[in-house]
Order: C-alpha cells, then structure tokens, then sequence
C-alpha cells in the first residue's frame, strides 16, 4: 500500500515520552523546535489557473500554453477542482474555511515564467488546524493555502546547482500545478514526532484523494525549520530551513543532524546564522544555502488578475458533507470496537482493514485475534476475503477447530479466492485433532526423549519446543500448539 | 473613408467589396503615415484574407457581422498571432504571439479587418506617445504637436483618416485623452467589460481595452463588438451587457448631469473649461438637468494612481527578463542576464516606474505608499457612488489643454498632470468617454469628458451622441 520504505517504523511504534527520544540525540538541557512546510501537488486534471494537463512524467514541455508561459497578455482563471481540492484539504486538517485572496510573490529565477508566483500571503484559504497523531498529540496547522508550482530546472555542469551550472533546462510541464502548501506551528521536539506528523498528513492526502503525495516523485516536499533551545525555555531561536529531504528517513536524519549542529553552535559560544540549508543525504548532512539576509523581499500584493475566493456556508457544508472518514477517526473507532489504545491500530487502520475489523467484531468475533491477524496476518490487504467468512473464520478459531497454522492457511486461501473458512477447512483435511490423539503421541514422544522430559520436569520450558515440533510433525501441522502445551503441563502435573 | 457602420452596410449589400476597402485604407496609409508614424506594423497579408472572406461570404448570401470589411488598427500591446507585438519596447522587438487576445477574435468574427498595429508610449506609460522605442507619432491636426497617449497611434490612426475605428488601451486615460487630442471619440468602458486577455499588461486593475471613433454611433457599434464575457479572463463581468447601440440616438431628455468642480479650476486651461461649460450648456439644451457637483476625493488620484499604477506595473513587466522570447543580452550567469536585458531593453520612463512600483511595495513602505493609494481608491469610487445617487451622469474636461508641441513636456511630472482628469474613473472601475467638443484658442480640437456609472455604457452614449449633434450645430 505504501511506496515509502520506512512504513515498518511508522507512528504506532513511536515512543510517546517526549524526553526519551530527545536523549541521545542532543546533550542534556536541550530541546529541538521543528515546524515544518510541507508542499503537496494537488491530483487535479488541469493546472491551476489554465486548461493544460496535470501530468508527471509527460515529455518536457508538451503541457504549456501561454497562461502557464507567462507569456505577455495571458491571464490566469482559477481552477474549481483545484480550490474544492484545497478546501477538502483544508477540512480534513481541522482547519477554517476563509474568503481568501490570491497574492504575487515577486522574484526573479529562470523557472518561474512571469517571475512572480501566485500564491496566497495574508489570506490563505485554509487557517488554524490540527492533525491528530496516532499516539495521541496533536500539531497544531498555522495554514494551509494554495499556490502554484514553479518549472522545473536541472542545471548542467558544475555541481547541479544553478550558480555553477554550464546551462540550465527548463521543463514548464510542473509550471501552474496546483499545490498546497501546509506549515505547521513549530510545537514539534522529536523527530520521531515529525516524521509520524508527516505520515499522517499523507495518509489523510491519500484518504481524501487530493494528491498522491509520493515523496520521491516530490508531489510531496517537505521543509523543515529547526531550531534548538534549552529545555524549559519558551523563546523561538534562529532557525535554519533545511530543503531537499526526500523521504521520511531524511527527515529524520536531516532534523536531528541540523539540531545537533545548532546545539554545538550554542555550546561554542556561535549562534547559527538564519539561512536555508540542504540536506545531502549520501553525506549525511547539511550544507549552508541562501542567506535569508540577504532574501529577496517578496512585494507581496494582491493580483489583481484574480478575485478573492468566497467560499460560501453552502460551500463548505458541502465539502465537509463529502469527506471520507479520515485515519484519526478511523483509528478512535477501531480502537473503541476492539477496545484496544488508539496507538494499537494504526497499521490496521492503514492497511485499510479497520472496517473489516469492526465488522467481524460486530458479528462476533473475538477482538484480540481479529486485530492479531490484521495485524501480523493481511499485510497485504484483505483481497477476496469478506467480513462474514473474516468473522466465521476467528470464531473457528476460538472455538478450537483450527490450529493457528490451519487458521493463517485457510485465511490466505480466503483472501486469495474468497469462499466459506469452513469448506475451505474441509477441503484441506482440516479437522480439529482429537485432544486423546494428541496426548497419547506426546506420551509416544516422551517415551523416545527422556531427557528432555526430565528438563522439562525441572522447569526447563526452552525444550517445550522440542515437543510441539515432533507432534506437528507427526500431524502434519494439523495440531494446535497451544493444546499440545497444556497436554504437557497436565502431563507434568500427574508427575 | 466613411463612417464604420456606413462602410459595413455598403460592404454587406455588396455596393463596394471588403478588398477594395482595405485596400484603400493602406493606400491611406502609405500616402502620410511616414509623416504621422501612427503604425508600427501592417497586417497586410492578414488583411487581405480577411476582406477576401468577407467578400466571399456576401457573395454566398452569408451574413459576415455588423463590422463587415471595416479596416481597423490596434494599439501595439495587444497580442496578434503570428504578427508583431511590441508594446513599442525594444525588449519585445521580434516577438511573435503564439496567440490571439480575445478582443481581436471578437472583431474578426464580427467581419472587420486588422490592417496594422499602432504606435504607444513604451508598455503604455505616457501621454504623448513620445515614449516609443520607435519614434514619436504626430497629431494629424497638427505634426509639430503630440497626438496624446499612450493609445497616439490609435487615435492618429481614427483622426487621420486611415481607418474608421481603433482599440486603444486606458489604465489612466491613454484613450481618452488622445480622443480629445486628436478630435475623435474614445471611449473607456467599465473595468471587467472588455476582456483583458491578450491585453500586455500594464496595471491589471486599471487596463481596459476600448475603441476609438470618428463619431459616437461608430464607438457604439464597436463597444457592441467587443465587450461581454470572457472565460479567459477572471476580471471579467460575467453578466450579460445591455447593447448600447439600438439606444443610441435616445438623447438627455430628464437626465441629470453634474459637471465636476475640482476638474474645473486650477491646472485646467481657460479655453477647455470655456469649451466644457458650453458642452453642459448644450446638454441643457438637449433636455438635461445640469448642476455642479463636488467630488473632493478626486483631487488626491493623481497620486494614488502614481503609486499603484507602477506597483503592478513592476510586477507585470518582471517576466521580460530575457529566458523565454524578446531582446536577450548575454551575461555570466542568470542574473546578470536579466540585469544585461532590462537595462538595455527598457526606456528610461519604464524604468522609473519600474523603480517607483517597487519601492512602493517594499516591505516597510507598503502602507504608508501602496496601502494608503488602496484606501484612496475605496474612497474614490464610494465618493462617486453618493454623487450618482444624485446625477446619471457626470461632465467634466478630458485633457486639461489641447495637444502640445512634441518635446513640450521633458519633465515627467508635467505629463502625469495630462491625466487629472481621466484617472478618477480608472481607479473606480467605472465607463467614461471623450467626445469632440469645438476648438481651442489654438485652433486644435477639445474633448470633453463623461463619466458614467459602472455598466452604465449606454447612458454614456446616449449623452455622447447629444454632445456630437450639439457640436455639429456649432460649427
Ligand atoms: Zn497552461
């Protein structure tokens, strides 16, 4: 389901004590200050302010036409999927939907085509939100508002940075794209917590169907600001801007490598100058970028090319009326229906299996080993299975009729093909192994290991291995480990 | 040449072919434009296949629009595709639209002809068409004197008699005040009525697009023309215009007018106010109710538009940066290209409102310069809206003297003051138009000013054409 390779280590491992992951990090006395920009394509069919296709990966300048030039003349014209998108964003974040204003941010750079870029300044579409992480905590969302992306350039020769570079390509394809750009308050102090923040943001992206958000093909681009400060303390020091992280473990990485910096900075008695930075992921660093200084001042003006976007209370109920259940209300609901911690459904809930869950729980099957084999059983999805053969199978479960091998058998054949867990069973020989059955091979077994059913009668249960493997093997699989370990305590009891 | 809705109806009913015209227009042309330099450009070829279409559509029985083979010229800021389109700058010299601007097929559609594209003040910043890369145009009255701008080509064009009708482009009056000084109608309808699209920006929220006249009814019909909505432009009214040609001759009969005190005292020669104050007469005359009016907040747009005009200006003109087409002056990197560019491709007057539109948005002075220009602006239009809860109408001088010897002006402050009394209905968003209205004590033509409501076009033109039957009265 996911093309990002840290999923493993995603928010429902995270350590929720906020001290334990700062430690080791930076010194003692330290705390990190993180806010991060995340910029997100919008998965719209045109771009935002003219007809051309939103496509990655066409031919180099075959989606352009003179609005997305910036050629002398042409004018832009909103797109509606677009703001409807950004809105549906907007209040998937918790966020208020504002009339709001698009504005010209003026600066010069050979991919930007009226070298100026439309965005939104004092009023964004989209203010004071939050998204609910899985531990719990909530980042608190300054804005979200709309903009549009720029051209894309790669530079020639030199270092591949445009001060050094022979030449310079343009591709205006990504020219006019719609994007949002959210920007978090700076209330995040781990990078764990950044990282489970950005993972959240994705899945609600994915939920919603706004964007792709693929990190790696930069329709979602994360930037950091990272700032260190001494626990305790409440004052918001210089910070750097640290651009170029391409995956969740950059992230990561390129926050704790920037705070560590900035804590040496301090300790030496040298205060980090403001700038923004890119991260070298090969190098496993930062390296200094523009001075913020020396910034261009932006001119910020309305355009006057656009008028402002108001939505109306209509408007908006509508969109809230077409949103998704999103994954924080998706894990509550899970969590609730298996009485599990909210932290505990996290994969469920991203595997897309909590409605499966809930639903074999509501018609009777057992919580726990419903959420065991979402957990551990359906990384791959539920696939043919249905709730109803889901539900029929734990409850065969319980009841003792299958062994836990038989159970993982039977529910891959289900979720291969589909069918009854119950014929399936039948099919495959799975009968529930008589309990006299198994006890007279365990007494078979102890007759040929002596020794190791001495051990066992000292207390030695590493060797309670032995025995479980020799009676599967004997059955083929077929018998329940669990009541083949409790045939032995009998067994040791009766001494 | 006769008047455009004449030439249509003879065009239409096949007495004379759309060819022959053009034709006649070029020969205009090439008879005296060496010595007027209205035209940058002629669209010849591009003509030629126009008139032969129309031609052809009267001879299948085909209807070719109420501007059948009616040549016509365009100021030099709108995009013609495949034709040259300068703004009179060097750093658009042998740029080639890819494109149509909207206002240019509506024309076509309704059956004119495209014979050339006329001179401006560079990107439209002036009052005298003195700014051009090109060299200056000349009034056609007198070609020791300007012919006003930046739209001079345009008006030229129309006062010369080379063409019938012409667009022209108004962000503080460069339509209006060339009418006035050329002696023809021009007319600046209201902000969002004519699409922008295709329109090389100057100030977004100013620019709009509108036709010059050799009388009011041609104006009229061309209005008719071009205005209504346009998807490609979000400004853009998207309500249905009401055509202002069927009430054209309607006259003033119960209108109230009122003729704008601070646009009729200091700054505002004695020989245009005398010309003005007979203008209300013969409004009065004709039916009308004409009063003075007070409109103080008038006074204080002059510098408002001076700050926000070059603000967007400054934003607009960034793109000429040397990446994509135009003039590109090498340098050793990016940067130094775009600076080797600019310098060399833009006029000193360009680059003084360059300068001034950024300054007034630098972090630090935009509320003292471009904030407070806003608030000036709101105060402007709701100063205006009180003032039509009394009047239908408002009158007052166009330019404040009659053309003036080319080279008159070199201070760049004498020439922003050409503009007092056009501006207002700029920064409102409102119509306004000038209308020939006698002589000066010179002997050159004055035009007077009215100003409507927003969307009230057809009202202006129905006063228009009471003003253009008094003045024929007259002499
Ligand atoms: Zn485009």
């Amino acid at each position: 389901m996911s093309e990002l390779p840290e999923q493993g280590q995603r928010v429902g491992t995270l350590e929720t004590d906020n001290s334990k992951t700062v430690e080791g990090v930076l010194p003692e006395g330290w705390e990190m200050v993180i806010g991060l920009e995340v910029h997100v394509e919008l998965a719209t069919t045109t771009k935002l302010f003219c007809g051309c296709a939103n496509n990655f990966g066409d031919e180099p300048n075959t989606n352009i036409c003179p609005t997305c030039l910036g050629l002398p003349g042409s004018l832009p014209v909103p797109n509606k999927q677009a703001i409807e998108f950004a809105m549906t964003l907007g209040r998937a974040l918790n966020c208020t939907v504002l009339p709001s204003i698009f504005a010209r941010k003026n600066y010069f750079y050979p991919d930007m085509p009226k070298d100026f870029q439309t965005t939104q300044f004092e009023e964004p579409t989209n203010a004071e939100g939050f998204v609910q992480l899985p531990n719990g905590r909530s980042v608190g969302i300054e804005r979200a508002h709309i903009e549009e992306d720029t051209g894309k350039s790669t530079h020639l020769g030199g270092g591949g940075r445009i001060h050094d570079a022979t030449a310079t390509l343009v591709d205006y394809n990504r020219a006019g794209v719609p994007l949002v750009e959210i920007v978090s308050h700076p209330v995040m102090h781990d990078a764990e917590t950044a990282r489970a923040y950005v993972a959240e943001l994705r899945d609600i992206l994915l939920a919603t169907g706004v964007s792709d958000a693929r990190m790696e093909e930069g329709s979602m681009r994360v930037d950091a600001n990272v700032s260190v400060r001494p626990i305790g303390n409440d004052e918001l020091r210089t910070r750097c801007e640290v651009k170029n992280i391409n995956s969740l473990r950059s992230l990561g990485r390129a926050i704790n490598y920037e705070a560590r910096r900035h804590v040496d900075l301090w300790t030496n008695g040298e205060e980090p100058k403001q700038e923004t930075r890119h991260w070298d992921e090969d190098g496993g660093r930062s390296t200094s970028g523009r001075s913020k200084e020396d910034a261009d001042d932006y001119r910020y003006f309305a355009c006057p090319d656009l008028p402002p976007l108001t939505p109306t209370a209509e408007d908006i109920a509508a969109i809230d009326a077409a949103l998704p259940a999103l994954p924080a209300a998706r894990r509550s609901a899970l969590a609730a229906a298996a009485g599990v911690e909210i932290a505990d459904t996290t994969l469920t809930v991203e595997r897309g299996l909590d409605m499966l869950v809930i639903g074999a729980i509501q018609a009777g099957a057992d919580a726990t080993v419903a959420m065991k084999h979402a957990d551990q059983n359906l990384s791959d999805g539920q696939g043919q299975l249905t709730l109803e053969s889901f539900a029929a199978l734990v409850v065969m479960e319980v009841d003792g009729l299958l062994s836990s091998t038989q159970v993982k058998t039977v529910l891959g054949e289900l979720v291969a093909n589909g069918g009854a867990p119950g014929d399936i069973a039948s099919s495959m020989g799975f009968e529930a192994m008589d309990t006299t059955e198994l006890a007279s091979l365990l007494d078979g077994i102890i007759a040929t290991s002596p020794d190791e059913w001495a051990r066992f009668l000292e207390g030695d249960r590493k060797v309670q291995g032995h025995f479980v493997g020799q009676i599967m093997k004997a059955t083929q699989g077929k018998a329940d480990g669990k009541v083949v370990n409790q045939l032995m305590t009998q067994r040791a009891n009766q001494g | 040449m006769s008047g455009a809705q004449e030439l249509a109806a003879s065009i239409r009913s096949g007495v004379q072919s759309a060819v022959a015209v053009a034709d006649a227009s070029f020969g205009a042309i090439n008879e005296r434009d060496d010595e007027i330099h209205a035209f940058l450009h002629l669209t010849k070829q591009r003509a030629q296949i126009q008139a032969q279409a129309v031609d052809d559509a009267v001879a299948n029985g085909n209807d070719p629009g109420p501007l059948a083979g009616v040549p016509i010229a365009i100021k030099d800021n709108m995009c013609t595709r495949g034709e040259p389109t300068t703004c009179s700058s060097k750093i658009l010299e042998g740029w080639r639209p890819p494109y149509d601007a909207t206002v240019i097929g509506r024309l076509e559609a309704a059956g004119a002809v495209i014979v050339g594209k006329t001179n401006l003040d560079e990107f439209a910043m002036g009052s005298s068409t003195e700014n051009s890369a090109f060299g200056p145009t000349r009034n056609p009255h007198d070609t020791t004197r300007v012919p006003g701008g930046s739209s001079g080509g345009s008006a030229a064009a129309v006062a010369a008699d080379f063409v019938p009708l012409s667009l022209g482009s108004d962000t503080g009056g460069s339509i209006r005040q060339p009418a006035a000084l050329c002696g023809v109608v021009g007319v600046k309808p209201t902000y969002g009525a004519v699409s922008r699209y295709g329109l090389i920006a100057f100030a977004s929220s100013l620019d709009q697009i509108g036709p010059f006249a050799q009388n009011v009814t041609d104006a009229a019909l061309c209005f008719d023309v071009i205005s209504g909505h346009d998807p490609m432009d979000a400004t853009s009214i998207p309500n249905p215009l009401t055509p202002t040609l069927p009430t054209v001759n309607d006259g003033v009969a119960g209108m109230r007018i009122g003729l704008v005190d601070e646009l009729m005292g200091e700054g505002i020669d004695d020989d245009v106010i005398a010309r003005t104050n007979q203008a209300a007469e013969a409004l009065t005359a004709a039916g009308a109710t004409v009063e003075r009016v007070s409109i103080p907040a008038t006074i204080y747009g002059l510098a408002a538009y001076y700050l926000i005009a070059p603000a967007e200006a400054s934003s607009n003109l960034a793109r000429f940066d040397g990446v994509r087409y135009g003039q590109r002056v090498e340098g050793q990197n990016v940067a130094a290209m775009n600076v080797a560019t600019r310098s060399a491709g833009f006029g000193d007057e360009v680059k003084r409102r360059i300068m001034l539109g950024t300054y007034a948005l630098s972090s630090g002075y935009y509320d003292a310069y471009y904030g407070k220009a806003q608030r000036v602006r709101t105060l402007i239009a709701n100063e205006f809206a009180t003032a039509y809860e009394s009047f239908d109408l408002l009158l007052s001088p166009t330019s404040p003297s009659t053309a003036f010897e080319i080279g008159a002006k070199s201070d760049p402050m004498a020439l922003y003051m050409c503009d007092v009394c056009t501006i207002p209905s700029n920064l409102a968003g409102h119509p306004a138009m000038s209308v020939p209205f006698g002589v000066g004590d010179d002997g050159l033509p004055v035009g007077v000013q009215i100003l409507a409501p927003m969307l009230e076009e057809a009202r202006m033109f129905k006063a228009a054409k009471a003003l253009e039957d008094a003045a024929k009265g007259m002499s």
